[in-house]
């Protein structure tokens, strides 16, 4: 016999009844989660993938911080390889009386050698790359610039007509990067700009491209010869920093979206309980109609593989859509263009929802086909065995395989199971505790509300486990909007008023003076200006540096990178020593260094250390003599490293400084910058605006998957709901053949939700104030004031969302006849 | 239908309890005998062994000469659905399917291929043709109870068990369900056990037999 059709017919049966829908609904939103995260991160996988080379621009390029020798091209050359030059540096850029900054890109003639450059067909360019005398401006500094075709704007001390609005740009992926807008100018220019001297900080790229062997070889040539402050990137690296952030961010996500999987299986094990107990009847009866036991697992069985593999493809088509939400609010920060995803994604949700329903149900059917025949003629026997957690030990194991998987290593793995596991426990307890104190005040409430609340504390299980699952989707809720607002906001007021706004940098020695003289004439008081060294950590004792002796990754970066070096003479404003002592000045000729606290920990310096540094050619020595600690959120200008005065003054310096510019000052840094055409101004505000921006939009995704948790809650509690139904239609009906009005009804029902919902918000706004604090005191060293707003908003919108959702849900309860009601079920 | 030495014990507080001391009968194809006896004299226990719902402590029940309890539980269950259809007091009905669905149950787990069709004139024949698509509570006892029969009637069994046909329903529906029983009854030629403790019931049938504390009494 085809038991597969008739599983088929009698899940078409069951799901008329409704029964089945609230397990669907949560495999669909489960599913919908993770895939929609899936997706995403395929699409992303994909565009790195597919177009590594055109993110690259090439299929290998030389990076260095400095102009790479001229051999290393010549090599690749004499391998047959095409060549491209690029260089980039932020400078202020100015066009009739404005001034701004800008990212210089200046490219050579073969630029680019994979992808290609577009530019708006409004303004159409001529020519593959602009031609000398000319710059191609993006949307963003041409709009900002407010130029025209032709207009001409100034850059160091060269003049370049716009010739084009650059849209597209192979290796300028991802405006997370990038602070400023684009200027795209012709390599041959910039001698005349002179704004590239020595020491300049700049981005010196050699591309490289052809035949793949080739390309490897010049690799394996290049590799071993590559100098400090130089690296490799090629097409399977391409990108490193987009490549991390994107896996941090989908790790984020993924594990996001696992916290709908544990609702889910909270929903799957309260719905399929109701399942078994209303089916053994029903079981029984097939075993008098001659079904054998394999044949009532196996129909059961089917019946959860169809729902299971439906609900999940359903779920699929949600997170398909949902995918779109991610790739609006993070797709810009990563590519222009994402292809379309791949049908892994599918693969990965129909496994997830599948493990997760099955995982979560097969102990309950199981108890289905062990039902005994006899039951139709005496009820009481056949009734099912009560078991624990470690029925579900296939399940719970899926779910931690899940999460192991998902954080991609095992120690972050472990992190987050048991933090995830803490977090329930706590909301447990938590909810538990408050389930009782209610039991005490419920007595001094009118008699609806003392019935509905009464409720809570006799369904003490399920109530935990709905004001748990809501708690949580409410806390990251919370954590997300009044609590981040609030940490940005007391962050914001720990600064100064007049807290430096603008930095400015590559001011030249020779321009000291009469840039102090523009701010006098200007009467804005003239800051103070700091000599600035770079400088390259060459030894410390003697013993050479090298990136890979550090396991840290910003202690390798600190490494490979130079070092801005200064000097003073004293201990600079907001500096305090943590250990030895500040020069003075009757030892000038003793060379010492000051080193900040945090750096020297990361780097492993300790106090008396002999540190070399190299710069240009040179090399220096000194000890260190103190350790400072900084306070970085002052904006003032700080360095890691200061020099005691006469180590540093023979090298090339250039010379930084920060100062306050009132609101309505703006136009004078307009003047200095055509004073003073070679200075470089960085707007605090502007740089703090674009990382706002960015950090909303990776918070308007992180709740976008969490809005799936939130939704989930909703399935837990129509499993609640639907787990007592039958209990609340027959106390109904009791309670109305008693007297009780519909409305007393209706409030008594109200007040059991609103009770459930309001306690979770009160968990929820606990939980986040928590989380806030820890976050504030411990992490960001901020003061932390709790926002009581929070428990008084967090209760009431939990109390009206599940109050009304509850009530939603029961109430056909209350349109049955109770006669009838007294009949079916008594 | 031969019971033979038919015993069933339990334990009871501690000391076992004899609930059907050795019985001895048999039932011929097509007869129709009533089970009367007082509550707790064991008769729905009897049904429960001759359904092989249940086993017995000792003895043996055959049914169509094939030894019910040398079955194992899933060959009993086969056996069931291929000989004995079954009519209860509470009625039994699936709650999520329609009239017609309960009917075409017991056809469908047998891989009957035309299970609508015979279902629904197995419906007719209870005169319920008006009902197919209703579900159990929104049918009258007597209906649900019709429903019930028709599904017991569909598997075309050789045997019919009932229990307290007429437990749950007023006098007046109680006397119709029963004159239906036994006009289908007598068309099937089917055999015919029936436990109840209504004496005017039990009149219809063709043999009685009395149990009282286990033990077969003579009529």
């Amino acid at each position: 016999m085809n038991s597969f059709a008739l599983a088929l017919r009698m899940l078409r049966r069951e799901w008329r009844g409704g029964e089945l829908r609230v397990l669907a609904a949560a495999l669909v939103i489960a599913v919908a989660s993770v895939t929609s995260v899936g997706f995403f991160a395929d699409r992303v996988g994909r565009a790195l993938k597919q177009q590594a080379n055109t993110l690259l621009g090439a299929d290998l390029v030389v990076v260095s911080d400095h102009p790479l020798d001229a051999a290393v091209e010549r090599e690749a050359m004499r391998r047959g390889l095409k060549t491209a030059h690029t260089l980039s540096f932020p400078s202020m850029v100015l066009h009739g009386e404005r001034a701004q900054l800008a990212e210089i890109k200046a490219v050579s003639r073969s630029y680019p050698l994979r992808g290609e450059l577009r530019t708006a067909p409004s303004v159409r360019a001529s020519g593959a790359i602009p031609k000398s005398g000319t710059a191609w401006l993006d949307e963003r500094l041409f709009g900002q610039m407010g130029a025209g075709q032709g207009a001409v704007m100034a850059v160091g001390n060269s003049h370049l007509a716009v010739s084009a609005v650059l849209t597209q740009e192979p290796d300028r992926v991802g405006v997370m990067f990038n602070i400023a807008p684009r200027l795209l100018m012709n390599l041959d220019d910039i001698p005349a700009t002179g704004l590239i001297q020595e020491g300049s900080r700049a981005s010196w790229r050699l591309l490289v491209a052809g035949d793949a062997g080739r390309v490897e070889s010049f690799r394996a040539w290049a590799a071993p010869r590559l100098k400090r402050g130089e690296r490799l990137e090629s097409v399977s690296d391409a990108r490193p920093e987009i490549r991390a952030a994107l896996t941090r961010a989908e790790r984020f996500l993924g594990l996001a979206a696992l916290v709908s999987i544990v609702l889910a299986a909270v929903t799957v094990v309260m719905a399929t309980r109701r399942f078994m107990a209303r089916h053994l009847d029903n079981c029984a009866v097939l075993r008098c109609l001659g079904a054998r036991q394999r044949l009532i697992s196996r129909l059961y069985l089917y019946q959860f593989l169809l729902l299971g593999l439906a609900a999940s493809l359903v779920g699929c088509v949600f997170g398909y859509a949902g995918q779109m939400v991610l790739a609006q609010r993070l797709g810009s920060l990563i590519s222009a263009e994402l292809p379309l995803p791949s049908m892994l994604p599918v693969l990965q949700g129909v496994l997830t929802g599948m493990v997760t329903l099955l995982g979560f149900s097969l102990p309950f059917l199981r108890q289905l086909k062990d039902v005994p025949a006899l039951r139709v003629l005496r009820r009481e026997i056949g009734t099912p065995r009560r078991f624990g957690l470690l029925a579900f030990a296939v399940g719970l194991t899926a779910i931690a395989g899940l999460v192991m998987w998902q954080s991609g290593d095992a120690k972050l793995g472990g992190y987050v199971l048991a933090g995830l596991c803490a977090a329930i426990l706590v909301a447990a307890l938590l909810a538990l505790l408050l389930i009782r104190a209610l039991t005490g005040i419920r007595h001094q409430a009118a008699a609806s509300w003392r019935y509905g609340l009464a409720n809570i504390a006799r369904r003490a299980g399920s109530s935990v486990a709905q004001v748990t699952a809501f708690s949580l989707g409410m806390l990251v809720l919370l954590l997300l909007t009044v609590v981040r607002g609030d940490l940005m906001h007391s962050w914001q007021s720990t600064l100064p008023a007049a807290a430096p706004n603008r930095f400015m940098i590559n001011i030249q020695p020779d321009q000291l003076q009469s840039l102090r003289n523009f701010f006098r004439s200007n009467h804005v008081a003239p800051p103070g200006l700091y000599p600035m060294v770079r400088g390259r950590l060459l030894a410390i004792n003697g013993k050479p540096v090298a990136a890979s002796d550090y396991p840290d990754e910003r202690a390798q970066r600190l490494v490979e990178r130079e070092f801005n070096l200064s000097w003073s003479d004293r201990l600079p404003e907001g500096n305090r020593l943590v250990a030895g002592s500040w020069w003075s000045g009757d030892e000038p000729s003793a060379a010492r260094l000051s080193v900040e606290e945090g750096i020297a920990k990361t780097l492993g310096i300790k106090l008396g250390d002999n540190l070399s540094y190299g710069v240009g050619g040179a090399v220096f020595s000194a000890r260190v003599a103190n350790l400072r600690k900084v306070d970085w959120d002052s904006f003032r200008v700080n360095f890691f490293v200061i020099a005691s005065p006469g180590l540093l003054e023979k090298f090339p310096v250039s010379y930084i400084t920060s100062f306050y510019l009132p609101a309505g000052r703006e136009p004078l840094l307009d003047d200095m910058v055509k004073a003073f055409p070679n200075l470089t101004v960085i707007d605090v505000a502007a740089v703090m605006e674009e990382v706002r921006s960015i950090m909303e939009r990776v918070a308007g995704a992180v709740e976008f998957v969490f809005l799936f948790s939130w939704l989930m809650g909703f399935t837990v509690l129509y499993a609640a709901i639907a787990a007592t139904r039958d209990e609340r239609i027959y106390e109904s009906a009791i309670l109305r053949t008693l007297g009780a009005s519909r409305k007393q009804l209706l409030l008594a029902l109200f007040a059991e939700f609103a009770g459930i919902g309001l306690l979770a918000g009160l968990v929820a706004a606990l939980g986040a104030g928590g989380t806030g604090y820890v976050l504030s005191t411990k992490i960001l060293a901020l003061p932390y004031t709790f926002n009581f707003w929070l428990l008084p908003v967090s209760m009431l919108a939990g109390a009206a969302a599940i109050g009304a959702a509850g009530v939603a849900g029961c109430y056909s309860v209350l349109n049955q006849p109770p006669l009838q009601t007294i009949r079916d079920y008594g | 239908m031969q019971a033979v030495a038919l015993t069933k014990q339990v334990m009871s507080e501690g000391a076992p309890l004899l609930i059907l001391d050795r019985l001895e009968f048999s039932v011929s194809p097509g007869e129709s005998v009533a089970v009367l006896g007082a509550s707790g004299s064991g008769k729905s226990t009897l049904l429960g062994l001759l359904a092989g719902l249940d086993v017995p402590s000792s003895g043996k029940v055959f049914i169509n000469g094939v030894d019910l309890f040398a079955l194992d539980e899933d060959g009993r269950a086969a056996l069931r659905g291929r000989l004995v259809g079954f009519v209860f007091q509470s009625f039994q009905l699936l709650p999520a399917l329609t009239a017609l669905e309960n009917v075409m149950l017991p056809l469908e787990l047998a891989g009957a291929a035309h299970a609508r069709t015979e279902a629904a004139a197995e419906l007719k024949r209870v005169g319920l043709t008006q009902r197919l698509s209703h579900y159990p509570r929104q049918l009258s006892g007597g209906e649900q109870q019709r429903v019930a029969i028709a599904r017991a009637f569909a598997a075309k069994p050789r045997l019919l068990l009932a229990d307290e046909p007429t437990g749950n329903l007023d006098s007046v529906t109680g006397a119709r369900i029963i004159d239906l029983l036994f006009r289908l009854n007598e068309e099937s030629s089917t055999t015919l056990i029936l436990v109840t403790h209504d004496d005017h019931l039990a009149q219809r049938c063709q043999r009685r037999l009395h149990l009282d504390h286990g033990v077969l009494a003579p009529e």
